[in-house]
Protein backbone atom coordinates (compact mmCIF):
# COMPACT_ATOMS: atom_id res chain seq x y z
CA UNK A 1 0.00 0.00 0.00
CA UNK A 2 2.43 2.72 0.59
CA UNK A 3 4.47 1.73 -2.33
CA UNK A 4 1.19 2.68 -4.22
CA UNK A 5 1.62 5.89 -2.33
CA UNK A 6 4.55 7.26 -2.58
CA UNK A 7 4.72 6.93 -6.45
CA UNK A 8 0.94 8.43 -6.61
CA UNK A 9 1.08 11.50 -4.27
CA UNK A 10 3.81 12.93 -6.40
CA UNK A 11 2.53 12.30 -9.21
CA UNK A 12 -0.72 14.01 -8.27
CA UNK A 13 1.08 16.64 -6.69
CA UNK A 14 3.01 17.57 -9.66
CA UNK A 15 -0.34 17.35 -11.92
CA UNK A 16 -2.12 19.64 -9.59
CA UNK A 17 0.66 21.87 -9.57
CA UNK A 18 1.00 22.07 -13.11
CA UNK A 19 -2.61 22.63 -13.31
CA UNK A 20 -2.57 25.69 -11.13
CA UNK A 21 0.14 26.78 -13.41
CA UNK A 22 -1.83 26.74 -16.44
CA UNK A 23 -4.60 28.29 -14.91
CA UNK A 24 -2.60 31.06 -13.16
CA UNK A 25 -0.87 31.90 -16.92
CA UNK A 26 -4.10 31.77 -18.85
CA UNK A 27 -6.02 33.73 -16.45
CA UNK A 28 -3.03 36.62 -16.58
CA UNK A 29 -1.60 36.15 -19.73
CA UNK A 30 -5.54 35.66 -21.76
CA UNK A 31 -5.38 37.19 -25.00
CA UNK A 32 -8.37 39.77 -25.74
CA UNK A 33 -10.21 38.31 -29.01
CA UNK A 34 -12.64 40.26 -30.52
CA UNK A 35 -15.67 39.12 -29.27
CA UNK A 36 -17.46 39.70 -32.69
CA UNK A 37 -14.97 37.84 -34.36
CA UNK A 38 -16.93 34.25 -33.84
CA UNK A 39 -20.33 35.57 -34.31
CA UNK A 40 -19.03 36.89 -37.75
CA UNK A 41 -17.75 33.82 -38.80
CA UNK A 42 -20.69 31.92 -38.48
CA UNK A 43 -22.92 34.74 -40.64
CA UNK A 44 -20.62 33.91 -43.51
CA UNK A 45 -21.23 30.20 -45.18
CA UNK A 46 -18.07 28.99 -45.45
CA UNK A 47 -17.72 28.33 -48.76
CA UNK A 48 -13.77 29.87 -49.26
CA UNK A 49 -14.42 30.75 -51.98
CA UNK A 50 -12.69 33.89 -52.24
CA UNK A 51 -15.21 35.76 -53.93
CA UNK A 52 -14.86 38.88 -51.16
CA UNK A 53 -11.43 39.35 -51.89
CA UNK A 54 -9.96 37.80 -48.67
CA UNK A 55 -8.22 34.68 -47.81
CA UNK A 56 -11.44 32.54 -46.96
CA UNK A 57 -14.21 33.12 -45.29
CA UNK A 58 -11.98 33.43 -41.51
CA UNK A 59 -9.54 36.09 -43.83
CA UNK A 60 -13.48 38.43 -44.36
CA UNK A 61 -14.54 37.51 -40.86
CA UNK A 62 -10.91 39.47 -39.48
CA UNK A 63 -11.06 42.32 -41.98
CA UNK A 64 -14.73 43.23 -40.66
CA UNK A 65 -13.70 43.04 -37.44
CA UNK A 66 -10.56 44.98 -37.64
CA UNK A 67 -11.13 47.45 -40.01
CA UNK A 68 -14.98 49.20 -39.93
CA UNK A 69 -14.33 50.03 -43.37
CA UNK A 70 -14.78 46.42 -44.62
CA UNK A 71 -18.00 46.62 -46.80
CA UNK A 72 -20.13 43.96 -45.20
CA UNK A 73 -22.19 43.07 -48.46
CA UNK A 74 -19.19 41.84 -50.37
CA UNK A 75 -19.86 38.00 -49.67
CA UNK A 76 -21.59 37.29 -52.87
CA UNK A 77 -22.76 33.38 -52.14
CA UNK A 78 -24.24 34.49 -48.88
CA UNK A 79 -26.01 37.51 -50.79
CA UNK A 80 -28.51 39.43 -49.36
CA UNK A 81 -29.38 37.86 -46.35
CA UNK A 82 -25.72 37.29 -45.07
CA UNK A 83 -24.92 41.16 -45.10
CA UNK A 84 -27.88 41.95 -43.31
CA UNK A 85 -27.06 39.41 -40.64
CA UNK A 86 -23.28 41.21 -40.53
CA UNK A 87 -24.71 44.28 -40.62
CA UNK A 88 -27.09 43.23 -37.55
CA UNK A 89 -24.09 41.96 -35.45
CA UNK A 90 -21.30 44.48 -36.81
CA UNK A 91 -23.96 47.76 -36.18
CA UNK A 92 -22.94 49.36 -39.89
CA UNK A 93 -25.13 49.64 -42.94
CA UNK A 94 -25.68 46.55 -45.10
CA UNK A 95 -25.42 48.25 -48.50
CA UNK A 96 -27.07 46.37 -51.30
CA UNK A 97 -26.23 43.20 -53.18
CA UNK A 98 -27.85 41.39 -56.05
CA UNK A 99 -27.26 37.73 -56.14
CA UNK A 100 -25.58 36.52 -59.20
CA UNK A 101 -24.96 33.41 -61.32
CA UNK A 102 -22.33 32.64 -64.31
CA UNK A 103 -23.52 32.19 -67.31
CA UNK A 104 -21.57 30.51 -70.41
CA UNK A 105 -21.59 33.35 -73.23
CA UNK A 106 -21.56 30.59 -76.17
CA UNK A 107 -24.03 28.04 -77.52
CA UNK A 108 -21.93 26.29 -79.66
CA UNK A 109 -22.32 22.91 -78.81
CA UNK A 110 -21.71 19.30 -81.00
CA UNK A 111 -24.29 20.52 -82.76
CA UNK A 112 -24.03 24.14 -83.97
CA UNK A 113 -20.48 23.90 -84.42
CA UNK A 114 -17.50 21.05 -85.18
CA UNK A 115 -13.33 20.32 -84.09
CA UNK A 116 -11.28 21.36 -86.89
CA UNK A 117 -8.54 19.52 -85.71
CA UNK A 118 -8.31 16.26 -83.69
CA UNK A 119 -6.80 17.50 -80.22
CA UNK A 120 -5.35 15.07 -78.45
CA UNK A 121 -3.22 16.92 -75.98
CA UNK A 122 -3.47 17.58 -72.30
CA UNK A 123 -7.22 17.59 -70.91
CA UNK A 124 -7.11 21.46 -70.10
CA UNK A 125 -9.22 24.26 -71.79
CA UNK A 126 -5.27 26.73 -71.17
CA UNK A 127 -3.55 23.65 -72.71
CA UNK A 128 -5.59 23.31 -75.73
CA UNK A 129 -5.73 26.69 -76.10
CA UNK A 130 -2.04 27.14 -76.79
CA UNK A 131 -2.85 24.89 -79.90
CA UNK A 132 -4.42 27.08 -82.86
CA UNK A 133 -6.60 28.34 -80.00
CA UNK A 134 -8.48 25.15 -79.49
CA UNK A 135 -9.83 22.76 -81.47
CA UNK A 136 -13.28 23.90 -82.15
CA UNK A 137 -13.80 25.86 -85.48
CA UNK A 138 -15.03 28.73 -83.73
CA UNK A 139 -11.58 30.42 -81.25
CA UNK A 140 -13.49 32.59 -79.67
CA UNK A 141 -16.12 29.93 -77.98
CA UNK A 142 -16.01 26.73 -74.86
CA UNK A 143 -13.31 25.10 -75.54
CA UNK A 144 -15.19 22.25 -73.77
CA UNK A 145 -12.11 20.82 -71.86
CA UNK A 146 -14.13 21.86 -68.75
CA UNK A 147 -11.27 24.20 -66.45
CA UNK A 148 -13.81 25.74 -65.53
CA UNK A 149 -15.69 22.69 -64.12
CA UNK A 150 -12.52 21.87 -61.85
CA UNK A 151 -12.24 25.28 -60.80
CA UNK A 152 -15.86 25.36 -59.36
CA UNK A 153 -15.61 24.76 -55.53
CA UNK A 154 -19.61 23.84 -56.03
CA UNK A 155 -19.17 21.44 -58.54
CA UNK A 156 -22.02 23.56 -61.10
CA UNK A 157 -20.48 23.24 -63.73
CA UNK A 158 -20.52 20.96 -66.10
CA UNK A 159 -19.49 19.99 -69.29
CA UNK A 160 -22.05 18.80 -71.84
CA UNK A 161 -21.63 18.44 -75.58
CA UNK A 162 -18.65 20.25 -75.85
CA UNK A 163 -19.71 23.07 -73.79
CA UNK A 164 -19.85 24.31 -70.43
CA UNK A 165 -23.35 24.49 -68.55
CA UNK A 166 -23.73 26.18 -65.34
CA UNK A 167 -26.33 24.23 -62.32
CA UNK A 168 -27.64 27.84 -61.13
CA UNK A 169 -29.17 26.12 -58.00
CA UNK A 170 -25.92 24.84 -57.45
CA UNK A 171 -23.59 28.09 -58.40
CA UNK A 172 -23.07 30.65 -55.60
CA UNK A 173 -21.66 33.64 -58.20
CA UNK A 174 -17.85 33.61 -56.99
CA UNK A 175 -16.50 34.34 -59.90
CA UNK A 176 -13.55 31.62 -59.99
CA UNK A 177 -14.78 30.30 -63.41
CA UNK A 178 -15.00 33.70 -64.75
CA UNK A 179 -11.00 34.06 -63.70
CA UNK A 180 -10.04 30.48 -65.05
CA UNK A 181 -11.96 30.51 -68.68
CA UNK A 182 -8.67 31.32 -71.11
CA UNK A 183 -11.60 32.47 -73.18
CA UNK A 184 -12.97 34.95 -70.41
CA UNK A 185 -16.52 33.71 -71.80
CA UNK A 186 -17.88 33.43 -68.53
CA UNK A 187 -19.38 36.55 -66.61
CA UNK A 188 -21.57 36.91 -63.76
CA UNK A 189 -25.47 38.11 -64.41
CA UNK A 190 -27.79 38.99 -62.02
CA UNK A 191 -29.84 35.42 -60.70
CA UNK A 192 -33.06 36.56 -61.94
CA UNK A 193 -35.23 36.00 -65.22
CA UNK A 194 -32.76 37.83 -68.41
CA UNK A 195 -31.61 37.41 -71.68
CA UNK A 196 -28.38 37.40 -72.99
CA UNK A 197 -26.43 36.59 -75.66
CA UNK A 198 -24.66 33.21 -75.51
CA UNK A 199 -21.98 34.42 -78.34
CA UNK A 200 -18.51 35.58 -77.63
CA UNK A 201 -17.31 35.86 -81.44
CA UNK A 202 -15.65 38.76 -82.84
CA UNK A 203 -15.60 37.23 -86.19
CA UNK A 204 -16.96 38.93 -89.35
CA UNK A 205 -20.37 37.33 -89.79
CA UNK A 206 -20.12 35.03 -92.30
CA UNK A 207 -16.42 33.88 -90.87
CA UNK A 208 -18.66 33.45 -87.56
CA UNK A 209 -21.54 31.89 -89.65
CA UNK A 210 -19.33 29.40 -91.22
CA UNK A 211 -17.77 28.04 -87.94
CA UNK A 212 -20.86 27.81 -85.74
CA UNK A 213 -24.77 27.51 -86.59
CA UNK A 214 -25.69 29.70 -83.40
CA UNK A 215 -22.79 32.03 -83.54
CA UNK A 216 -24.04 36.18 -83.60
CA UNK A 217 -23.06 37.67 -86.64
CA UNK A 218 -23.15 41.02 -85.75
CA UNK A 219 -26.46 41.87 -87.92
CA UNK A 220 -27.46 44.87 -85.52
CA UNK A 221 -31.03 43.49 -85.80
CA UNK A 222 -31.35 43.21 -81.73
CA UNK A 223 -30.20 46.64 -81.46
CA UNK A 224 -32.54 47.87 -83.63
CA UNK A 225 -35.62 46.06 -82.50
CA UNK A 226 -34.99 46.61 -79.08
CA UNK A 227 -37.46 49.44 -77.38
CA UNK A 228 -35.23 50.23 -74.46
CA UNK A 229 -31.93 50.74 -76.45
CA UNK A 230 -30.39 48.17 -73.65
CA UNK A 231 -28.24 46.27 -76.99
CA UNK A 232 -25.34 47.27 -78.50
CA UNK A 233 -23.22 45.52 -81.11
CA UNK A 234 -19.42 46.00 -80.82
CA UNK A 235 -16.88 43.93 -82.39
CA UNK A 236 -19.13 41.88 -84.30
CA UNK A 237 -21.23 40.43 -81.20
CA UNK A 238 -23.76 41.55 -79.24
CA UNK A 239 -24.13 42.64 -76.13
CA UNK A 240 -27.25 42.91 -73.77
CA UNK A 241 -26.78 45.74 -70.74
CA UNK A 242 -29.03 44.36 -68.03
CA UNK A 243 -29.31 47.78 -66.57
CA UNK A 244 -30.96 48.96 -68.96
CA UNK A 245 -32.85 45.56 -70.59
CA UNK A 246 -37.11 45.64 -69.28
CA UNK A 247 -37.02 41.96 -70.38
CA UNK A 248 -39.64 42.16 -73.12
CA UNK A 249 -37.50 39.36 -75.57
CA UNK A 250 -37.97 41.30 -78.74
CA UNK A 251 -34.30 40.69 -79.54
CA UNK A 252 -34.53 37.21 -79.13
CA UNK A 253 -37.30 36.68 -80.75
CA UNK A 254 -35.92 38.65 -83.21
CA UNK A 255 -32.58 37.03 -83.56
CA UNK A 256 -31.91 35.24 -87.10
CA UNK A 257 -28.86 33.17 -85.57
CA UNK A 258 -31.24 32.06 -82.15
CA UNK A 259 -28.05 33.12 -79.98
CA UNK A 260 -29.91 35.47 -77.63
CA UNK A 261 -31.12 33.08 -74.85
CA UNK A 262 -33.70 33.73 -72.27
CA UNK A 263 -32.25 32.53 -68.37
CA UNK A 264 -35.44 31.18 -66.52
CA UNK A 265 -34.53 29.97 -63.35
CA UNK A 266 -31.65 28.53 -64.96
CA UNK A 267 -33.24 26.71 -67.93
CA UNK A 268 -31.88 28.29 -71.46
CA UNK A 269 -34.48 28.77 -74.24
CA UNK A 270 -35.10 30.41 -77.17
CA UNK A 271 -38.81 31.84 -77.29
CA UNK A 272 -40.76 29.93 -79.45
CA UNK A 273 -41.62 32.23 -82.89
CA UNK A 274 -45.55 32.98 -83.36
CA UNK B 1 34.93 20.90 -25.30
CA UNK B 2 35.47 18.24 -27.30
CA UNK B 3 32.65 15.82 -25.28
CA UNK B 4 30.36 18.81 -26.22
CA UNK B 5 31.33 18.44 -30.19
CA UNK B 6 31.19 14.50 -29.89
CA UNK B 7 27.61 14.62 -28.23
CA UNK B 8 26.31 17.55 -30.67
CA UNK B 9 27.58 15.84 -33.85
CA UNK B 10 26.44 12.07 -32.66
CA UNK B 11 23.32 13.76 -32.05
CA UNK B 12 22.66 15.54 -35.40
CA UNK B 13 24.10 12.56 -37.61
CA UNK B 14 25.19 9.42 -36.22
CA UNK B 15 22.08 9.02 -33.64
CA UNK B 16 19.48 11.02 -35.76
CA UNK B 17 16.05 11.14 -33.77
CA UNK B 18 13.95 10.51 -37.04
CA UNK B 19 16.51 8.47 -39.65
CA UNK B 20 18.49 6.30 -36.91
CA UNK B 21 16.36 5.95 -33.71
CA UNK B 22 12.88 6.08 -35.85
CA UNK B 23 11.67 8.71 -33.14
CA UNK B 24 9.26 11.50 -34.18
CA UNK B 25 8.18 9.96 -37.83
CA UNK B 26 4.94 10.70 -36.79
CA UNK B 27 5.80 14.52 -38.16
CA UNK B 28 7.95 13.32 -40.26
CA UNK B 29 5.73 11.68 -42.50
CA UNK B 30 2.72 14.17 -41.61
CA UNK B 31 4.43 17.58 -41.91
CA UNK B 32 7.18 17.27 -44.61
CA UNK B 33 4.91 17.74 -47.68
CA UNK B 34 6.10 21.46 -48.13
CA UNK B 35 9.77 23.52 -46.69
CA UNK B 36 7.69 26.03 -44.97
CA UNK B 37 5.59 23.82 -42.79
CA UNK B 38 8.65 21.43 -42.10
CA UNK B 39 10.84 24.26 -41.12
CA UNK B 40 8.76 25.50 -39.02
CA UNK B 41 7.59 22.23 -37.74
CA UNK B 42 11.16 21.62 -36.55
CA UNK B 43 11.97 24.87 -34.86
CA UNK B 44 9.08 23.82 -32.80
CA UNK B 45 10.82 20.80 -31.97
CA UNK B 46 14.37 22.03 -31.53
CA UNK B 47 12.76 24.64 -28.74
CA UNK B 48 10.48 22.40 -27.33
CA UNK B 49 13.97 19.97 -27.01
CA UNK B 50 15.50 22.09 -25.34
CA UNK B 51 13.08 23.68 -22.83
CA UNK B 52 11.56 20.11 -21.84
CA UNK B 53 14.95 18.87 -21.08
CA UNK B 54 15.85 22.22 -18.67
CA UNK B 55 12.83 21.30 -16.98
CA UNK B 56 12.77 17.81 -17.13
CA UNK B 57 16.36 16.95 -16.07
CA UNK B 58 16.65 18.62 -13.04
CA UNK B 59 13.01 16.86 -12.20
CA UNK B 60 14.96 13.59 -12.19
CA UNK B 61 17.85 14.59 -10.25
CA UNK B 62 16.73 16.57 -7.78
CA UNK B 63 13.26 15.21 -6.91
CA UNK B 64 12.87 11.47 -8.83
CA UNK B 65 16.39 9.78 -8.00
CA UNK B 66 16.64 11.08 -4.19
CA UNK B 67 13.03 9.95 -2.91
CA UNK B 68 13.82 6.52 -4.87
CA UNK B 69 11.13 7.12 -7.81
CA UNK B 70 13.02 6.79 -10.53
CA UNK B 71 10.10 5.14 -12.37
CA UNK B 72 8.07 7.47 -12.50
CA UNK B 73 9.81 9.19 -15.01
CA UNK B 74 7.73 8.23 -18.00
CA UNK B 75 4.48 9.56 -16.42
CA UNK B 76 5.87 12.56 -14.91
CA UNK B 77 7.65 13.31 -17.89
CA UNK B 78 4.68 13.43 -19.89
CA UNK B 79 3.20 15.39 -17.44
CA UNK B 80 5.49 18.05 -17.10
CA UNK B 81 6.31 18.57 -21.31
CA UNK B 82 2.40 18.46 -21.85
CA UNK B 83 1.97 21.15 -19.03
CA UNK B 84 5.27 23.05 -20.60
CA UNK B 85 4.16 23.20 -23.49
CA UNK B 86 1.15 24.91 -23.19
CA UNK B 87 2.76 27.63 -20.74
CA UNK B 88 4.58 28.62 -23.87
CA UNK B 89 2.06 29.03 -25.87
CA UNK B 90 0.45 30.85 -23.46
CA UNK B 91 3.20 32.96 -23.12
CA UNK B 92 3.90 33.05 -26.15
CA UNK B 93 0.31 33.83 -27.32
CA UNK B 94 0.55 37.05 -24.93
CA UNK B 95 4.24 38.57 -25.64
CA UNK B 96 5.04 37.14 -29.11
CA UNK B 97 2.42 36.55 -31.21
CA UNK B 98 4.51 36.58 -34.59
CA UNK B 99 6.27 34.11 -32.90
CA UNK B 100 3.09 32.07 -32.26
CA UNK B 101 1.78 32.37 -35.17
CA UNK B 102 4.23 30.92 -36.68
CA UNK B 103 4.82 28.16 -34.27
CA UNK B 104 1.06 27.94 -33.03
CA UNK B 105 -0.13 25.20 -34.90
CA UNK B 106 2.64 23.03 -33.93
CA UNK B 107 3.07 23.43 -30.24
CA UNK B 108 0.24 21.44 -29.33
CA UNK B 109 1.28 18.47 -31.96
CA UNK B 110 4.66 18.18 -30.80
CA UNK B 111 3.40 18.43 -26.58
CA UNK B 112 3.59 14.17 -26.45
CA UNK B 113 5.91 13.57 -29.79
CA UNK B 114 8.03 10.76 -28.68
CA UNK B 115 11.02 12.34 -30.35
CA UNK B 116 10.81 14.88 -26.98
CA UNK B 117 10.00 12.28 -24.81
CA UNK B 118 12.88 10.37 -25.75
CA UNK B 119 15.22 12.76 -25.99
CA UNK B 120 14.25 13.75 -22.39
CA UNK B 121 14.44 10.36 -21.56
CA UNK B 122 18.00 9.19 -23.35
CA UNK B 123 19.54 12.43 -21.79
CA UNK B 124 19.05 10.62 -17.81
CA UNK B 125 19.28 6.77 -19.41
CA UNK B 126 23.00 8.30 -20.86
CA UNK B 127 24.03 9.86 -17.29
CA UNK B 128 24.90 13.23 -19.16
CA UNK B 129 25.31 16.23 -16.87
CA UNK B 130 22.64 19.16 -17.25
CA UNK B 131 25.01 21.02 -20.12
CA UNK B 132 25.92 17.86 -22.08
CA UNK B 133 21.94 16.87 -21.66
CA UNK B 134 21.21 20.54 -23.02
CA UNK B 135 23.91 20.26 -25.83
CA UNK B 136 22.31 17.01 -26.89
CA UNK B 137 19.22 18.26 -27.18
CA UNK B 138 20.22 20.55 -29.42
CA UNK B 139 21.64 18.29 -31.70
CA UNK B 140 18.84 15.91 -31.62
CA UNK B 141 16.77 19.35 -32.47
CA UNK B 142 18.93 19.72 -35.72
CA UNK B 143 19.05 16.32 -36.44
CA UNK B 144 15.39 16.37 -36.93
CA UNK B 145 15.62 20.01 -38.40
CA UNK B 146 18.17 18.23 -40.91
CA UNK B 147 15.83 15.54 -41.68
CA UNK B 148 12.74 16.99 -41.93
CA UNK B 149 14.32 19.59 -44.39
CA UNK B 150 16.19 16.86 -46.42
CA UNK B 151 12.82 15.23 -46.47
CA UNK B 152 10.51 17.57 -47.81
CA UNK B 153 13.40 18.41 -50.63
CA UNK B 154 13.06 14.42 -51.66
CA UNK B 155 8.89 14.53 -51.17
CA UNK B 156 8.88 18.01 -53.67
CA UNK B 157 11.26 15.90 -56.14
CA UNK B 158 8.58 12.98 -55.64
CA UNK B 159 5.40 15.27 -56.77
CA UNK B 160 7.17 15.57 -59.96
CA UNK B 161 7.96 12.60 -60.68
CA UNK B 162 6.40 9.78 -62.70
CA UNK B 163 5.41 7.13 -60.11
CA UNK B 164 3.81 3.96 -61.00
CA UNK B 165 -0.25 3.78 -59.56
CA UNK B 166 0.35 2.05 -56.75
CA UNK B 167 3.21 3.54 -55.35
CA UNK B 168 1.70 6.87 -55.34
CA UNK B 169 1.17 8.91 -52.12
CA UNK B 170 2.12 6.81 -48.92
CA UNK B 171 4.20 4.10 -50.39
CA UNK B 172 6.33 6.05 -51.97
CA UNK B 173 7.14 8.22 -49.23
CA UNK B 174 7.79 5.06 -46.83
CA UNK B 175 10.38 3.77 -49.21
CA UNK B 176 11.91 7.26 -49.98
CA UNK B 177 12.13 7.65 -46.30
CA UNK B 178 13.92 4.76 -45.57
CA UNK B 179 16.38 5.20 -48.02
CA UNK B 180 17.22 8.36 -46.60
CA UNK B 181 17.55 6.50 -43.59
CA UNK B 182 19.81 4.38 -44.91
CA UNK B 183 21.83 7.19 -46.38
CA UNK B 184 22.69 8.22 -42.77
CA UNK B 185 23.51 4.83 -41.37
CA UNK B 186 26.85 5.60 -43.62
CA UNK B 187 27.73 8.20 -40.43
CA UNK B 188 28.06 5.32 -38.39
CA UNK B 189 31.27 5.52 -36.23
CA UNK B 190 32.42 8.88 -37.95
CA UNK B 191 32.78 11.15 -35.21
CA UNK B 192 34.28 8.47 -32.99
CA UNK B 193 36.97 8.20 -35.01
CA UNK B 194 37.22 12.02 -35.95
CA UNK B 195 38.28 12.64 -32.41
CA UNK B 196 39.03 9.31 -30.50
Amino acid sequence: MEAILTAVIPVVIIGILCAAMLVIASKLMAVKEDERLPKVRECLPGANCGACGFAGCDGYAKALCENSDTPANLCIPGGAEVARELSEVLGVDAGEIEPKVAAVHCGGDCTATDDKVDYQGIESCSAAKLVYGGKGKCGFGCLGLGDCAAACPQDAIIVRGGLARILEQECIGCGICVKTCPNRIISLVPAKEHYFVACSNKDKGAATRKACSVGCIGCKKCEKLCPAGAIKVEGNVASIDLKLCTGCGACAEGCPAGCILLDKDGKLSKPVKE
Amino acid sequence: MTKFIIILLSAVFINNYVLSRFLGICPFLGVSKKLDSATGMSIAVIFVMLISTAVTWPIQMYLLNPNNLGYLQTIVFILVIAALVQLVEIVLKRYIPSLHKSLGVYLPLITTNCAVLGVTILNIDEGYTFWEAMVNSLGSGLGFFLAMVMFSGVRSKLEGADIPKSFKGLPITLIAASITSLSFMGFGGVVENLFG
